[in-house]
């Protein structure tokens, strides 16, 4: 592991970039990344570890609170977009930025028209795209419709949209997501062509292989935080999975051993495929069982968001069973699954947790109050709701002017305390938990874990636990499953004998259990 | 009933058509304009009725059409000008802006023509201008076609014209790929640079200037005065036919027709004996009909996704 030296070579520094949130979440922290001339760096993390704000505060997109962007050896001030591309860099998005139905020649040229007296000449944006295509041996069809195209061309557009624009830096944000293997593969070849030709670039990804194929150099971050940066071949997989996951301070929970009982959530041969046509969950089955708190580890993008949403209600599977204490609930409202005595904390906040303008007891009351007490006769019972809100205020301690205060008044942690009041007060036999602590800051994280572990002790709870926070699984789950490509590759039914590094295996893909061992999941024979 | 049946089939009515068909086709192409820049702007009725009222004053003041057309057009794009900035940049939604104006136009109008003239009803006493008819030499002479095609008014032929206009504008130059672009994926256009709130402006203030020749036409040409309320709908008529020829030209334009046969209809039944209300009833039951059968297909399509 190299110290941050500066060579000839370097054509870019960030230099102690800390960016914190409005809502007071430090994404990065005295940041200093650097990248040489016509390499490829590859920026690591787990999700949350902050390569996208970096990147983001790189392209003018962010502004940070403190730190300096040294380009060629001078100091320069990106503020927007434009600017960056004015420095030579250029960013492909996660999400393409694009106009469906445009050609690929006119997405090409958008801004930047050649004209013909008063008319747009079209003819020669063709031809100027099937040049810039040639030039970096990027094929693609300059008069096709964007719309028609594959995923694999849109992005091949994307990068040939900033080389047009005359970037020099590319910075590609999980390029990998949304392609196929072969796109992949497709991909690099052309990645590594455009570094022969002296462009440099950084590759944003958490998949290793990917990144020992393709880097030349890494960086890997951690909870805003560098960890390290070195040559590719200096590491292997099993060194940069170490300084992903890495290891924190424990977390300070009392819980006792979990007693479980009878199985409350049912899971059997579940299959999703996504919008993109890839199988994001692939024959998952599992038992969640009464009085336990099942974790799933994963890293994003490996079926979790699908699951969590197909328990809830919110996608439909392609094919399986899930059923609720006996109960299948495929063809149930999103309502009648709550009504089997089960809660939901989405990882989504904002759009899913709660209504930003709404206030604290209407927030509180969404999943009730069409309930006897709530309401009578369809008239909200003011009274009641307020009582009840000042108790739950009381008892998550939730910072705010009043249960009148609109939500969009509170801090992150403590707009999640309300989430959680809310999901957590209605006695639930179950609850499908994800990211709850994503974000937020200590108090309300561990505010949150213990009540998890009292309704589960108290109310004999079944908890599925989705979190992207290693230590906090590790200490709150009492067993956990590993999905890895939709599929569960590990159960582990006694956590204290696993850690970090153990799960970071799993997760990114280096090991897998047999058939058995994962079956054990399976309690309902 | 029979009587009225061998009138629509003559060449008299057909040319009717035409004309009643020509407001609502320069609304349809403003509407279409805005649309394509994702903005509907439903304050059409008022800056038809500005634009109606600015043209009798312009051109009685100055005696000329042109000071007509002029005071017409500035009338006409301070009402969409004014829709702009608030949706735009103060974020206002666009409905009740859209409605203000509409009210605003109506009022105004005849808060004006009070002033004026004295009269709340219509401008005869100002003695305003209109539009000259435009005779085709050859096409007039052809029988039944010359009758349908030929004599209309000058505006008539512009807005027949400003379909090629606003087609070779959408699809031919640079600002309209942009208009295009900012109206389907703001943020992809912002990416590149491309100011989405200017060009989106700059797209309703040519819709403002199409909507207003629709206005312009109903004073100086459909009728050599102004009266109140005027424009009658088709303000929304044009939004209606727009939407249902769902962007597509031709579709678009057999809608038009449609309407403008409605309100051809509607004009020619009065002289019978039906119930006057029936008859301007038409355009409307028209456009609710079309909405109608258009949408149930539409709403088919909708996934079962719960939310």
């Amino acid at each position: 592991m190299e110290a941050l030296n500066y060579r000839d070579d370097t054509v870019l520094t960030m230099k102690d970039i800390t960016k914190i949130y409005s809502n007071g979440f430090v994404a990065n922290k005295d940041i200093t990344f650097s990248v040489r001339k016509g390499e490829i760096h590859g920026l690591m993390g787990e999700n949350g570890a902050g390569k996208t704000t970096l990147m983001k505060v790189l392209f003018g997109l962010e502004k940070p609170e403190k730190g300096q962007i040294i380009l060629n050896g001078q100091e320069v001030h990106i503020d927007n977009p434009l600017h960056a591309l004015e420095y030579g860099i250029g960013m492909v998005h996660q999400h393409f930025m694009l106009v469906g139905s445009l050609t690929v020649a006119e997405n090409m040229v958008l801004g930047l028209e050649p004209k013909k007296g008063l008319l747009f000449d079209y003819k020669r944006a063709v031809k100027e795209t099937e040049e810039i295509a040639e030039r970096f041996n990027l094929p693609i069809d300059a008069s096709a419709i964007v719309n028609d195209i594959s995923v694999g061309m849109k992005q091949r557009l994307e990068i040939l949209k900033i080389l047009y624009r005359g970037a020099k830096i590319l910075l590609l944000d999980e390029p990998t997501a949304v392609l196929t293997p072969q796109e992949t593969s497709e991909l690099f070849v052309q990645l590594k062509n455009l570094r022969d030709q002296g462009y440099t670039i950084v590759f944003i990804s958490h998949k290793l292989g990917e990144v020992k194929e393709l880097c030349d150099r890494i960086t890997v971050l951690r909870k805003g935080e560098v960890v390290g940066t070195a040559d590719v071949d200096e590491l292997t997989e099993l060194d940069i999975s170490r300084m992903m996951v890495g290891k924190d301070v424990d977390l300070n929970i009392a819980k006792k051993e979990a007693d479980p009982g009878e199985t409350i959530l049912r899971v059997r041969d579940l299959n999703y495929t996504n919008q993109f046509g890839k199988k994001a969950l692939n024959n998952l089955s599992f038992d969640l069982r009464r009085g336990e708190i099942l974790g799933v580890a994963g890293v994003e993008g490996n079926g979790q968001t699908e699951l969590s949403e197909i328990l809830s209600g919110l996608l439909r599977p392609d094919s399986g069973e899930v059923s609720i204490k006996g109960k299948s609930i495929i063809d149930m409202s999103i309502r009648d699954i709550r009504l089997t005595n089960t809660s939901l904390v989405h990882e989504d906040r904002m759009i899913y947790g709660a209504s930003e303008e709404q206030s604290i007891i209407e927030n509180i009351i969404a999943d009730r109050y069409f309930q006897k007490g709530y309401s009578n006769n369809s008239i909200l019972n003011k009274k009641n709701n307020y009582e009840e809100t000042t108790a739950l205020i009381e008892e998550y301690q939730i910072a705010c002017d009043g249960p009148e205060a609109a939500i969009s008044t509170l801090s992150g942690g403590n707009i999640q305390k309300v989430v959680a009041a809310r999901e957590f007060s209605s006695d639930p036999e179950l609850i499908i938990l994800s990211q709850p602590t994503r974000g937020i800051d200590v108090g309300a994280a561990e505010l949150i874990r213990e009540k998890m572990v009292s309704l589960r002790d108290r109310l004999g709870t079944a908890i599925l636990l989705f979190s992207a926070d290693l230590t906090e699984l590790l200490t709150m789950s009492d067993g956990i499953i590993v999905l890895y490509n939709g599929e569960i590759v590990a159960y582990f039914p006694e956590v204290k004998k696993i850690n970090e590094e153990i799960l970071g295996k799993y997760m990114l893909g280096l090991e897998k259990q047999s058939p058995e061992e994962i079956g054990g999941v399976i309690h309902d024979k | 009933m029979s009587d009225l049946f061998s009138l629509i089939f003559t060449a008299d009515f057909l040319g009717s058509v035409i004309r009643m068909s020509t407001p609502i086709l320069f609304v349809a192409l403003a509407a279409l304009v805005g649309s394509k820049a994702d903005v509907l702007c439903i304050a059409y009725e008022g800056i038809m009725l500005f634009a109606a009222f600015g043209g009798v004053v312009g051109s009685a003041y100055t005696g000329t059409i042109a000071g007509g057309l002029f005071l017409g057009l500035l009338l006409g794009m301070l009402l969409i000008g004014i829709f702009a900035y608030f949706v735009l940049y103060l974020h206002t939604k666009p409905l009740l802006i859209g409605l203000a104006l509409n009210i605003l136009g109506s009022a105004g109008t005849v808060f004006g023509l009070y002033m004026l003239t004295g009269s709340k009803a219509n401008s005869t006493k100002l003695g305003s201008l209109t539009f000259p008819e435009l005779h085709i030499p050859l096409i007039k002479d052809i029988p039944v076609l010359g009758t349908v095609l030929s004599g209309h008014n000058v505006l008539t032929y512009v807005a027949f014209l400003s379909i090629i206009l606003v087609q070779v504008f959408i699809y031919k130059t640079g600002l309209g790929l942009r208009i295009r672009a900012v109206g389907e994926s703001p943020k992809a256009a912002s990416s590149l640079g491309i100011d989405v709130n200017k060009t989106k402006f700059i797209a309703l203030l040519i819709s403002g200037v199409l909507a207003s020749l629709g206005g312009i036409f109903l004073s100086m040409a459909y009728l050599p005065y102004f009266t109140r309320d005027m424009t009658a709908g088709r303000g929304f008529i044009g939004i209606a036919a727009q939407s249902l020829g769902a962007g597509k030209p031709i579709l678009t334009g057999i809608w038009i027709l449609i309407f403008g046969f409605a309100d051809a209809i509607g004009n020619l039944a009065q002289s019978f004996r039906l119930p006057s209300q029936f008859a301007q009833m038409a355009p409307y039951l028209t456009t609710l009909i079309g909405l109608v059968l258009i949408n149930i297909p539409r709403d088919k399509k909708k996934t079962d996704n719960p939310l």
